[in-house]
């Protein structure tokens, strides 16, 4: 799981675009905010991808560990 | 008992008295329900309760023991009307009667109403409702925190709206008691649980209807802590009633149910893929147009380095263009004027003085001979007339007329020319002039008579 949020990267992508609109940017960095953008673009839509659903307990154990556990009760979904 | 104890004439002791009393009253007075008003609260350390509870005519000494004020969700303070519960005692060492209070609720206001109004007054002074302390929602979070029971309503509800919106989430559930003795706490350190756990972004308190009793835990002081505490944002779905609980004013964002707040934590996956492409276009048509620029630039700074003849031979057609149009001008001044000087000179020409000068002297010639003939016919005129006058002078002369013999007389002296008879006196001297001389004569005598006859009285004809 990537350690950026999704919140995150998405703010990047716009700050890209909008860096890279105004036109006031020179060609080296336009290029290099463009690339910037790119990436994170891709992160954006890689965790939008993510198909993985998981629902899970967190239980805390007598000695006051935290565990997680799949959650059982999705049996009517 | 008492009748008998009171026949015989038997000596009790003190302790005696006081247990066969208390004994009556425990007995007689048990399951009281008394209503009155709080005076003298004492609260020590123990726990337990003393106060005295009164109306106008009569005060009771109360007690409440740790144990039943433990249960106690409101707070007492002198001056508030109660509603106990209790049984009558005595507290032996000093001979007063007590009541020992089991339950309590405050008059009027319900016990629970009156804690939800304390707590909420309290906390809302502490600022943990403050606007300005409430964080957003985020869009996407990694790891969904749910506080809940794992068996009831409430998270199916939200189970089935992410089904519908947002397939990928991962949900975390803590699981706990959402009603009854201790549920409390255990909602409090499920929130506290989720809230450090790493890669939770959001927490949900989540709980179906009920009445206020049911609800009682999310109103406890514990949870609105945790709530408060918590490092990501925490919304709460408690119930589906229209009163708030104190656990919703102090969360970030309030659902009115389970289901909505799935709804509002979890934004439409296809809006976010469209939005993420959006901006994807965006930069790419962003890069092409810097791109295309950049080209634009380069291809027309480019187009200037081609070839350093062409250059030249465009400057070199520049400087001949430049200098044929200097001749062309230079010609055409040159000409204009020439055209003016001989313009000039024409009319110089033509109002020239010589011309003048010629015509004037004609016509001086012309006039200097008419003045001669002019001149020559005046002079032979005049001496013709200068001829006449001169003979007509001269035959006027008086020389003339002195030669024919006449003189003329002046009188002397003075020379007065003589006239007329009147002027002399006998004995006057006359110079006579005469045509070749003077002489001086005297007058003798004088007598009257003109020459020509007429009287010398009568007008002259």
């Amino acid at each position: 799981m990537a350690a950026e949020k999704f919140e995150t990267s998405l703010k990047k992508l716009e700050d890209a675009v909008s860096r890279l609109e105004s036109g006031e940017l020179s060609l080296d960095d336009s290029i290099r905010v463009f690339e910037e953008g790119i990436k994170h673009a891709a992160i954006c839509s890689r965790k939008l991808g993510e198909a993985e659903k998981k629902v899970e307990l967190l239980l805390k154990k007598r000695d006051g560990v935290l565990i997680r556990e799949d959650f059982a009760g999705e049996d009517d979904m | 008992m008492v009748m008998t104890l009171f026949s015989e004439k038997k000596i009790l002791s003190v302790s005696q008295l006081t247990s066969l009393v208390r004994s009556l009253l425990e007995e007689n007075f048990e399951h009281l329900w008394v209503e009155g008003e709080i005076s003298n609260l004492s609260t020590p350390s123990s726990g337990h309760l003393y106060f005295t509870l009164k109306d106008s005519g009569a005060a009771l000494r109360c007690v409440m023991f740790r144990g039943s004020a433990k249960a106690l969700r409101f707070r007492l303070a002198d001056g508030m009307k109660i509603i106990l519960r209790g049984r009558m005692t005595v507290y032996d060492q000093r001979g007063d009667y007590q009541l020992l209070v089991e339950y309590m609720e405050p008059q009027g206001v319900g016990a629970l109403q009156l804690a939800y109004q304390q707590l909420k007054e309290r906390l809302a002074r502490e600022g943990l409702f403050a606007e300005e302390r409430k964080r957003a929602i985020p869009i996407l979070p990694r790891t969904i925190g749910i506080v809940t029971s794992p068996t009831g309503a409430a998270i199916h509800d939200i189970f089935k709206v992410l089904e519908r919106r947002h397939a990928g989430l991962h949900l975390l559930i803590a699981p706990a008691k959402v009603q009854g003795e201790g549920a409390g706490a255990e909602v409090a350190a499920a929130i506290r649980d989720l809230s450090g756990y790493p890669q939770v972004d959001v927490i949900i308190v989540a709980r179906g209807g009920g009445s206020m009793e049911d609800l009682w835990a999310f109103n406890e002081e514990v949870v609105a802590r945790a709530i408060y505490d918590s490092t990501v944002p925490v919304i709460s779905a408690i119930g589906h009633e229209v009163d708030f609980t104190i656990a919703d004013f102090v969360a970030d964002l309030r659902a009115p149910t389970p289901s909505a707040a799935a709804e509002m934590v979890a934004a439409s996956k296809a809006q976010l893929l469209a939005d993420c492409a959006s901006l994807q276009r965006r930069l790419q048509q962003a890069m092409d147009q810097r791109l295309s620029a950049a080209r634009v630039e380069l291809h027309y700074r480019a187009s200037a380095l081609k070839s350093p003849e062409l250059v030249i031979a465009r400057m070199q057609q520049r400087v001949d263009d430049l200098s044929q149009r200097c001749s062309a001008t230079i010609e055409r001044t040159i000409g204009e004027l020439r055209r003016q000087e001989s313009d000039i000179r024409s009319r110089l020409r033509l109002s020239s003085p010589e011309q003048r000068i010629e015509s004037d002297l004609e016509r001086l010639a012309t006039l200097k001979l008419r003045c001669q003939i002019a001149v020559k016919s005046s002079l032979e005129r005049c001496g013709g007339t200068v001829a006449h006058l001169a003979a007509t002078l001269d035959a006027l002369s008086p020389l003339n007329v002195l030669a024919r013999g006449y003189a003329v007389a002046e009188l002397l002296p003075g020379g007065t020319v003589v006239k007329n008879l009147c002027q002399l006196q006998p004995g006057d001297c006359l110079r006579l002039r005469l045509s070749d001389g003077e002489a001086v004569c005297s007058v003798e005598s004088l007598s009257p008579g003109r020459v020509d006859g007429l009287d010398s009285h009568s007008p002259r004809g």
